[in-house]
């Protein structure tokens, strides 16, 4: 720096001046609170609300929740330790740990099955949510519900093998037949799956059940969560196919088919699910004779299944119409048939926009089986409301129990939303 | 069953199994179990304990049916209904009984076409109210809110009772006890109203108990007993005369303790006779000798029940009441074992 312009320039700045932080006001939490709680009057007022209510609830419930008691055996005893300061009861939860979860009549012994039953299931949907999996695996996932109805019903192996080969067989049927035309390759599986199972079923000797590997369990005896479980995955996983077949055919241009899916979609769509359900629990013993009745658990799952896939077929009817016809257009210009156009082309559209509305039925759904405990099965709701609330040690008990069912049921609908939104996120392909 | 079901051979089930018209209790003993409908679950009268079997003062009746038909107390199996399920349940066949808490009355022996086989509980209903309330009569209640549950016959009681008092009430429709519970704890109404068992047994299960009193009131006959089908006399005459039995039992002073004794034979005809060391009353029945001898060995006689599931002892703590022996001023009276 030298001297000599200092004659001429009054002043300038030779370097940077030094970055200096930001104002304390405008940096970090400050920033933040400032921005987003106290922006406004009206807003600092909301916010304050919101605290003194965010306050309230915790102060109420913390103690509550802190205080619980989780080793008592009855709900007298918990008031005798609490001596009436405020606190829970979670021994209930404890106490009746299995019958919450397995129902009150499964065998003690054999909860590994069940268990066994949910990982592997988990093992067989990853192939299926999750794409990107070698799809290899998809195999097991077709040997699983077979598996799967062995490990909780017991019984003899031979009822599953039999119900797997009628399904292999009339697959193969359907690929034969098909090729011709479809209706014979339809009809004809389904004509071969009924032979085989009714022969197969002749070829099981009789009793062969009672020694079986793994002891028989009634559908009687299922119930707690995992008859929720059981219902959501089976009927979630029966109505999609069948929902789909529905939307298509209600767009069919043949009469018969478009007015048999209209009329059954109407149908089902005006009634309430809880009729249903007591059409099957009640009505359908009327029609059979006493000791032929269909399965409960079985006639449940129909009702259910019809229940939803109404719904579903009519979201994917939505996902269909959304679609712009030229895409029909240009399926046809491919010269592609029916099936392979809709296979190719229009359902991965329809479908993909679709899965917001599938999957709110799915968690409608998955919470509908609820409902089953009015036609007293004793599922989680109805284990609470009848045996749970009905024993003398826990008459009384509310909020503890309906808070875990509460809490169970969230964290299960939750995971399914998020997949649903990772879904999405994965099949954007940016059409924006 | 299920395998056949299973295996799609739906309607082949349906048609083979077409002729099952013998008469009840011919099926139970060739099922080897008796099919007893039962509630879902009432404090007391039915639920399963934590280990999953049925206790309480109905479940004793299907055991002693079970043990007095089949000699095995624990040949039954429990078939859960609810309110609206139960009639349906009996009606179809799907149970071969139904021991739930359900009210004798005409329309239902009449016009349902059931056959009430006697009483195993003489209630009537009643109302519980919060002590703050400040009312000692049910007449003062005008303008209160009710919880009730529906479908009952309670429902028409409470109606038939402020409209002959000429008082209004607006009711709080409710669906389980445990639901009327937690509505008239937190002030959604202010009176309860059910069968007096059960008010008395919801009460004592309340954090406070005494802050909460029963009206003096008692507004209806409720007579609760166990039911079948109408027509087939010879399995009702089983599930009446198995009662008869309890009830004969107390009177005869025949308990579980001193049966096996007992039943080698006495000097009063009249236990001979109902546990089948003379006479051929079983025969008449078309069950075994022994029919009498296992129905009280399966849980004890009637006022041992009634103490072991809904008596003094137990939580609930009733008092016999009307429900006494008519030696002691109740209303139970079996006719004679002759």
């Amino acid at each position: 720096m030298s001297d000599k312009q200092n004659n001429s320039i009054a002043f300038v700045a030779t370097s940077v001046i030094p970055e200096s932080p930001p104002p304390a006001r405008d940096t970090g939490a400050y920033k933040w609170v400032r921005e987003n709680l106290f922006s406004s009057i009206p807003n600092s007022i909301l916010t304050l609300a919101a605290l003194a209510l965010l306050y309230s609830l915790l102060s109420n419930t913390l103690p509550w929740m802190l205080n619980g008691i989780w080793t008592t055996s009855s709900l007298a005893e918990c008031r005798e330790i609490l001596q009436g300061e405020s606190g829970a009861c979670f021994s209930v939860l404890t106490e009746r740990w299995n019958q919450l979860l397995y129902g009150f009549k499964y065998p003690t012994d054999q909860y590994w099955r069940p268990n066994l039953a949910l990982v592997l299931l988990l093992i067989a949907m990853a192939p299926v949510l999750f794409f990107d999996l070698p799809r290899k695996l998809l195999a097991f996932t077709v040997v699983y519900p077979f598996l799967a109805f062995w490990l909780i019903w017991g019984g003899t192996i031979m009822v599953p093998i039999v119900a797997l080969i009628g399904f292999a067989v009339a697959a193969v049927v359907f690929q034969n037949l098909g090729k011709g035309s479809f209706a014979a390759g339809f009809f004809g599986a389904i004509v071969a799956a009924l032979v085989v199972w009714k022969v197969g079923g002749m070829l099981i000797p009789e009793g062969a059940s009672e020694s079986a590997m793994l002891s028989p369990v009634p559908s009687r005896d299922l119930g707690g969560f995992m008859l929720n479980m059981m219902l959501g995955v089976t009927c979630v996983s029966l109505s999609v196919p069948l929902g789909i077949a529905l939307a298509l055919g209600r767009q069919s241009s043949m009469p018969l088919i478009k007015w048999i899916c209209v009329v059954f979609i109407e149908f089902v769509r005006g009634v309430p699910l809880i009729t249903l359900l007591f059409v099957a629990s009640v009505m359908l013993s009327y029609f059979f004779p006493p000791d032929a009745t269909v399965d409960l658990f079985l006639r449940v799952v129909i009702m259910i299944t019809l229940f939803s896939a109404a719904y579903i077929a009519e979201v994917i009817r939505g996902g269909l119409a959304a679609l712009p016809k030229g895409q029909y257009e240009a399926a046809d210009s491919l010269g592609l048939d029916y099936p392979q156009a809709m296979r190719l082309i229009i359902l991965p559209q329809a479908l993909k926009i679709s899965i917001p509305g599938i999957v709110n039925v799915a968690v409608g759904l998955f919470k509908d089986t609820t409902l089953v405990s009015v036609i007293s099965m004793f599922d989680m709701v109805g284990m609470i409301r009848g045996p749970i609330l009905a024993s003398t040690e826990w008459n009384g008990v509310y909020w503890e129990l309906l808070g875990f069912a509460a809490a169970l049921f969230f964290v299960v609908c939750y995971g399914i939303s998020q997949y649903s939104q990772w879904l999405e996120r994965r099949l954007a392909t940016g059409h924006r | 069953m299920k395998n056949t079901v299973i295996l799609g051979a739906l309607t082949i089930a349906g048609l083979s199994a077409g002729a099952a018209a013998a008469g009840t209790l011919d099926d139970v003993k060739a099922r080897g179990k008796l099919n007893c409908g039962v509630t879902t679950g009432l404090v007391g009268f039915a639920a399963p304990n934590a280990s999953g079997e049925w206790e309480g003062f109905d479940v004793a009746v299907c055991r002693a049916v079970a043990a007095a038909v089949l000699g095995d107390s624990n040949a039954v199996e429990f078939v859960p209904t609810t309110g609206k399920t139960r009639f349906t349940a009996l009606a179809s066949g799907e149970i071969d009984m139904l021991a739930r808490n359900t009210t004798w009355t005409f329309s239902r022996d009449v016009d349902l076409k059931f056959e009430f086989t006697g009483v195993n509980y003489y209630d009537g209903q009643g109302f519980m109210v919060p002590k703050e309330l400040g009312v000692s009569s049910a007449k003062e209640l005008d303008g209160a809110t009710v919880c009730i549950q529906t479908g009952t016959t309670t429902e028409l009681n409470l109606a038939d009772f402020f409209r002959s008092n000429n008082i209004s009430y607006e009711p709080v429709p409710i669906e389980t006890n445990a639901e009327a519970q937690q509505q008239y704890l937190a002030g959604a109404c202010d009176v309860y109203t059910t069968d007096a068992s059960g008010l008395a047994a919801t009460r004592a299960t309340f954090e406070s108990p005494d802050a909460h009193t029963l009206l003096p009131e008692i507004i209806s006959k409720e007579p609760l007993g166990p039911l079948v089908r109408h027509g087939d006399h010879a399995w009702g005459d089983v599930v009446r005369w198995t009662l008869n039995a309890l009830i004969s039992a107390e009177e005869l002073g025949v308990t579980s303790a001193n049966i096996g004794e007992m039943a080698a034979g006495t000097t009063n005809p009249e236990i001979n006779r109902l546990l089948g060391s003379e006479g051929t009353l079983g025969e008449m029945l078309g069950l075994s000798a022994d029919w009498g001898k296992n129905a009280i060995a399966a849980g004890g006689n009637y006022g041992e029940v009634f103490a072991d599931n809904i008596g003094e002892a137990t939580p609930i703590g009733l008092a016999r009441g009307l429900n006494a022996q008519w030696t002691k001023g109740g209303l139970l009276y079996s006719p004679p074992f002759r």
